[in-house]
């Protein structure tokens, strides 16, 4: 019972991890170049919930200073993490502009075609 | 007055100039503001680490807020080693920039190359000063970004490909190292460094720490290209362009080797780091196969920036060691090793830039003869190349020697023979292309050459003036380095 | 010659010895446009150089004892230059035929129409500059640091053809000389940095009372094969490799100054490092004695199968050198002294060989002994000068190299290694094996290409070529009667460095 609760009890973490592993998959079994952006971006998007969910504070209020309440939940880590977006955000732009640009090169995106194309110079 | 807030200018001024650098459309402008920029910076490091080499650690509330609640710079005589290593390069090459960004890139991208090479160098700053590590993680991607953004610019459509592995793997390293920093945060409640070293005392042995210790470990193990995770970097340093190669290989790796430096030694503590875990064991078996197999790779290319970039992931494993060895003089090897080979690879990429500027190629069989056509570089060459070898004279001696004394210290005899074996590799490797430069008939390729502009010779000879000059006179280097390890193993404090 | 910086400082002169080659290097390449300019740049840095290092001399004949500060590199690790008799020598010996091998290479260089003059002078001068910082350094860093810049300008001369078979031969000369001192004696020198605390080269040695015997032999494997200069096999193999080279080269390498830079490094470190007491109480140099009188058979054995020319002398000279070690390990005074007279003896012998061998090839283009039928009737002086050569190298009266054997003799009855004796008689015999034939082919066999009945026309080589090789000849004549000055002059290293055992002046 203690074991089940346990399990249950962190199921915030158990999707963090999910997430995280699955992210990280796509990023190395798939070929295709805009999955694998898909995949780092699932990857990235677990270690915002890996922030966000130590912050929520049950019970705990909005960071509004007001008299009536004595808990609230931590700021901070909403803060960091809606830099972490952008940074995540800059990343997956960039590394679609590198994509287009590729696909221009290269005439594909799948890596395997492209590692290909590579030997025969 | 102004001295008090040089912290701040340290990356207000590269930033401030990457904008300005926009918005010019003219890429001799744009050169212009990021030549101003890069020596601004270089006065700025310099001025700090004489504050700090008189005055102590220096601590500064970024924008007012004390510490540790704001975001605390905090500047002590490592990292200001790490700020002068980096704004040196930084500045160097930056005559040397010019014609060869006018060569290699588009005329309408000029002014963008160097807006995003100012971003960079404010990333790179930006890691080694902040004392903050969430802070850290910003400037590591912004850094990063640049770099993608800057190897893309390459001339071969192989830039490309390398840009997008680049970024794929150092994603994934930058979100490891923050992994690592949210388990940290969720320990301790603070993101201030020094405050997160003092809260940990007494929880280093949780789970959720030493998985945080993982995370770091390996993330900034991926930016640093320590072997095995080194594979973004080849590609990405055979393909950027020439002056992003030098600019990169002298500072990139070395600013992510400080980093992690100080997350071992200043966060986590020595105790836990070595005492408790194999790290010790990990970095010297990892080191001694980059040394090794990163080396016998190198013998086998035929493109010469290749050859060099796999040298860097060797050469790094010297640094690596000296945190595996981990006592005062083998520590002092690696980090003074972080300037040596800076200023070694740096000087040998140049040069291998200029012979590019000159005959288009970097491919062994076009070489042939080059020493004749241009002696002054491929002079360059062979005397960096010799640093590399680590003949005594240069700064890569200094460095050897503290290693393989490090290694005596620790009554490790077979780790002295194999770092000497593992230098013989650099022998075969440079020698190779030292002997087609200089002993072989001038091939077609060749044959027009001749020296590069003064604007790219004269910092190239610079930087090989001074790796025969910190050779000879360490007090700079060697002095700084050793500061730095007794620092660091004497918990930092 | 005590006229010559008269006033000088020790200092100054020695700082001068290592600049003279140096700036010379420079002035050099400066003047590649005007060759005549060029070669007299050379000539001119060659004599001030000698006469420097004879003030020096003079100086130390006096009893004055000459250094130089040190400059420290890292803690611990300092340049420093002293001058001490063992170096003086060797300063001696490179710098003097220094000046002759600078004739001989105008005489072959141009008569051979060889390409690159230019960097063949730089990296010459370089290469003295390098060997006058062994000769002088003061410690084992200082050593080091020229010892290795002596490699690597001599590798250029190595490959100075630039075709593949120099390629090969340089490749060879690098990889062997570079990896011997990487891979052993910087780990030697980190080895008796970390044991003894100091690098520096004291009389008597830096380890006594510091490691146990196994230790010390440890060391000493590292060091003796570490100083790759010094041929010892299994490490000679670039020796022959690095007969690609143009003549001139070969002397420099075989006389002048990189095997004599190997051989003196060998005694410096058993003199100065070890020390002769605690080498001879431990016997931790036992093993050195087998090994350097198993080269020196060896290598005679080897040299009788070569047909080239150049490579029988190789081989010669790797079995030479291994009587300089044999002396040396024999750690006591008259093994010291016959083995630093040898440097000396073995140079002028050795270099008047390869002179005449270029000689020979400069004007007829012949390499294999075989082909030399006659050539004694073509080339009198030269061949002439072969001989004297030859007979110094074996060791016969009245001629230089007799008296380092005997000396090397008298050190292995004083140190009781009555074998090394046979060895040495062997050896002797083998010397006049592979020597011999050439002058008895050269003068008593008729010409091969040779008409019958036709008379052969005396048809020398260049005169720089034909003088060198007298000069030289004449000189293994002179240091026969010379070499008590040699053994007063070397009295000084051994006696500071323990007590004079038995012996003395035959």
């Amino acid at each position: 019972m203690n074991l089940v609760h346990e399990i249950v009890g962190h199921y915030n973490h158990w999707i963090i991890i999910v997430l995280m592993v699955s992210g990280l998959y796509i990023v190395v079994a798939r070929g295709n170049m805009i999955k694998k952006l898909v995949g780092l971006s699932v990857f990235q998007t677990s270690v915002y919930l890996l922030y966000l969910s130590p912050g929520k504070i049950i019970g705990g209020t909005p960071p509004i200073l007001s008299p009536q309440f004595t808990v609230y939940s931590n700021p901070l880590p909403h803060v960091l993490i809606l830099t972490a977006i952008v940074v995540g955000i800059a990343t997956i732009a960039l590394g679609l502009a590198l994509v287009v640009r590729i696909n221009e090169a290269f005439g594909t995106i799948e890596e395997d075609e492209i590692f290909a194309e590579d030997e025969d110079e | 007055m102004i001295s008090e807030h040089l912290p701040a200018l340290q990356v207000v001024i590269p930033l401030l100039g990457a904008v300005l650098c926009a918005c010019f459309k003219r890429g001799v402008a744009a050169w212009f503001v990021a030549c101003v920029a890069s020596v601004a910076v270089l006065i700025v490091s310099v001025g700090l680490l004489a504050q700090v080499y008189d005055g102590g650690t220096i601590s500064y509330a970024l924008g007012g807020w004390r510490p540790p609640f704001g975001i605390e710079y905090r500047i002590d005589i490592f990292n200001a080693y790490v700020l002068v290593l980096v704004s040196v390069i930084g500045a160097v090459i930056m005559p040397y920039a010019k014609r060869s960004v006018e060569q290699e890139i588009p005329a309408d991208r000029q002014a963008w190359f160097y807006s995003i090479y100012l971003l960079c160098l404010c990333g790179l700053l930006g890691i080694a000063i902040t004392g903050d590590a969430f802070n850290a993680f910003v400037f590591m991607e912004i850094s990063s970004l640049a770099t993608y953004a800057l190897i893309a610019m390459g001339r071969d459509r192989r830039a490309l490909l390398a840009a997008y592995q680049y970024l794929i793997m150092g994603t994934i390293g930058a979100t490891f190292y923050v992994i690592g920093v949210g388990l940290l945060y969720s320990m301790t409640g603070t993101l201030n460094l020094v405050d997160m070293a003092n809260r940990l005392a007494g929880i280093e042995e949780s789970r959720a720490v030493l998985a945080a210790l993982a995370f770091l470990t390996v993330g900034i193990s991926l930016k640093l290209a320590l072997f095995p995770l080194h594979v973004w970097l080849p590609n990405a340093y055979a393909y950027a362009p020439s002056m992003a190669t030098a600019f990169l290989s002298a500072t990139a790796t070395k600013v992510a080797v400080y980093l992690l430096l100080r997350y071992f030694f200043t966060v986590f503590g020595v105790s836990v780091v070595y005492a408790d875990l194999p790290i010790s064991w990990i970095f010297l078996v990892l080191s001694l196969a980059a040394m090794f197999g990163a080396s016998v790779v190198a013998v086998f290319q035929n493109n010469i920036k290749r050859m060099l970039a796999y040298s860097s992931v060797g050469q790094i494993g010297y640094i690596t060691l000296g945190i595996g060895i981990a006592n005062e003089t083998g520590l002092t090897g690696g980090i003074v090793h972080l300037f040596n080979h800076a200023v070694t690879k740096a000087t040998l990429f140049m040069a291998v830039g200029a012979i590019f500027f000159r005959i288009g190629s970097v491919r062994i069989e076009d070489l042939g003869g080059v020493g004749k056509q241009m002696p002054w570089t491929a002079g360059a060459f062979v005397i960096a190349g010799f640093s590399l070898l680590g003949i005594p004279g240069t700064v890569g001696f200094i460095t050897k020697w503290y290693l393989g004394l490090g290694a005596a210290e620790d009554g490790w005899w077979w780790l002295v023979i194999l770092i000497v074996l593992s230098s013989m590799l650099s022998v075969v490797y440079i020698g190779r292309f030292v002997e087609v430069m200089w002993f072989r008939d001038v091939v077609p390729a060749a044959r027009r050459a001749k020296e590069p502009p003064l604007s790219m010779l004269l910092p190239t000879l610079l930087l090989t003036g001074a790796t025969i000059f910190f050779g000879f006179d360490t007090r700079l280097t060697e002095g700084v380095a050793e500061l730095a390890a007794q620092w660091l193993l004497s918990g930092a404090r | 010659m005590a006229a010559i910086g008269g006033t000088m400082t020790g200092q100054t002169l020695i700082t001068l010895a290592l600049l003279v080659p140096a700036i010379g290097a420079f002035l050099i390449w400066a003047t590649s446009r005007n060759p005549n300019v060029r070669e007299t740049t050379t000539l001119v840095t060659a004599s001030v150089l000698f006469a420097i290092v004879l003030a020096i001399l003079d100086r130390v004949i006096d009893g004055q004892e000459l250094a130089t500060g040190a400059f420290p590199v890292v803690p611990g690790v300092e340049i420093r230059f002293e001058v001490e008799p063992l170096g003086m020598l060797f300063a001696c010996v490179a710098s003097g035929l220094w000046i002759v091998n600078s004739v001989y290479s105008i005489g072959y260089m141009r008569g051979n129409k060889e390409p690159r003059q230019t960097p063949f002078y730089v990296c010459f001068a370089i290469a003295l500059a390098s060997t006058m910082g062994v000769a002088f350094a003061a410690n084992l860093f200082t050593l080091f640091l020229f010892y290795e810049a002596l490699t690597l300008s001599t590798y250029p001369l190595v490959a100075h053809k630039g075709d593949d078979a120099a390629r090969a031969g340089g490749r060879t000369y690098l990889l062997v000389l570079l990896g011997t001192s990487t891979v052993l004696l910087l780990p030697a020198i980190i080895a008796t940095a970390f044991i003894a605390g100091t690098l520096d080269f004291v009389p008597g040695g830096i380890f006594t009372g510091k490691a146990d015997k196994l230790t010390l032999m440890f060391v000493l494997v590292l060091f003796m094969f570490g100083i790759g200069k010094a041929a010892l096999m299994p490490f000679h193999k670039w020796l022959p490799a690095a007969m690609v080279a143009p003549t001139p080269v070969s002397a420099l390498l075989h006389a002048v100054a990189v095997v004599k830079a190997g051989v003196f490094t060998v005694s410096k470190v058993i003199i100065y490092v070890f020390g002769l007491n605690l080498l001879s109480e431990t016997g931790a140099g036992e093993w050195l004695v087998f090994v350097a009188a198993f080269s020196l058979v060896m290598a005679s054995v080897i040299a009788l199968t070569k047909d080239n020319l150049k490579a029988r002398l190789a081989y010669s000279t790797v079995s030479q050198l291994a009587y300089v070690v044999l002396g040396a390990s024999f750690a006591n005074a008259m093994g010291l002294i016959g083995s630093g007279m040898h440097i000396a003896m073995h140079a002028a012998g050795k270099i008047t060989l390869f002179f005449c061998a270029g000689a020979i090839y400069v004007a007829t283009k012949k390499t294999e002994v075989s082909d030399m039928a006659g050539i004694g009737r073509v080339m009198p002086v030269t061949m002439f000068a072969f001989l004297i050569g030859s007979l110094s190298i074996i060791g016969l009266p009245p001629l230089g190299g007799t008296w380092s054997k005997w000396f090397i003799a008298a050190g292995a009855v004083d140190s009781g290694h009555l074998f090394v004796i046979g060895v040495l008689i062997v050896s002797s015999l083998l010397n006049i094996a592979y020597l011999m034939p050439v002058v008895v082919r050269g003068y008593l066999h008729p010409p091969s290409d040779l008409a019958a009945g036709a008379r052969a026309r005396v048809k020398e080589a260049p005169y720089p070529c034909v003088l060198a090789c007298s000069v030289t000849a004449l000189l293994c004549v002179v240091l026969f009667f010379q070499a008590g000055a040699i053994e007063e002059l070397l009295k000084g290293a051994v006696s500071q460095a323990g007590p004079l055992l038995a012996g003395g002046v035959p």
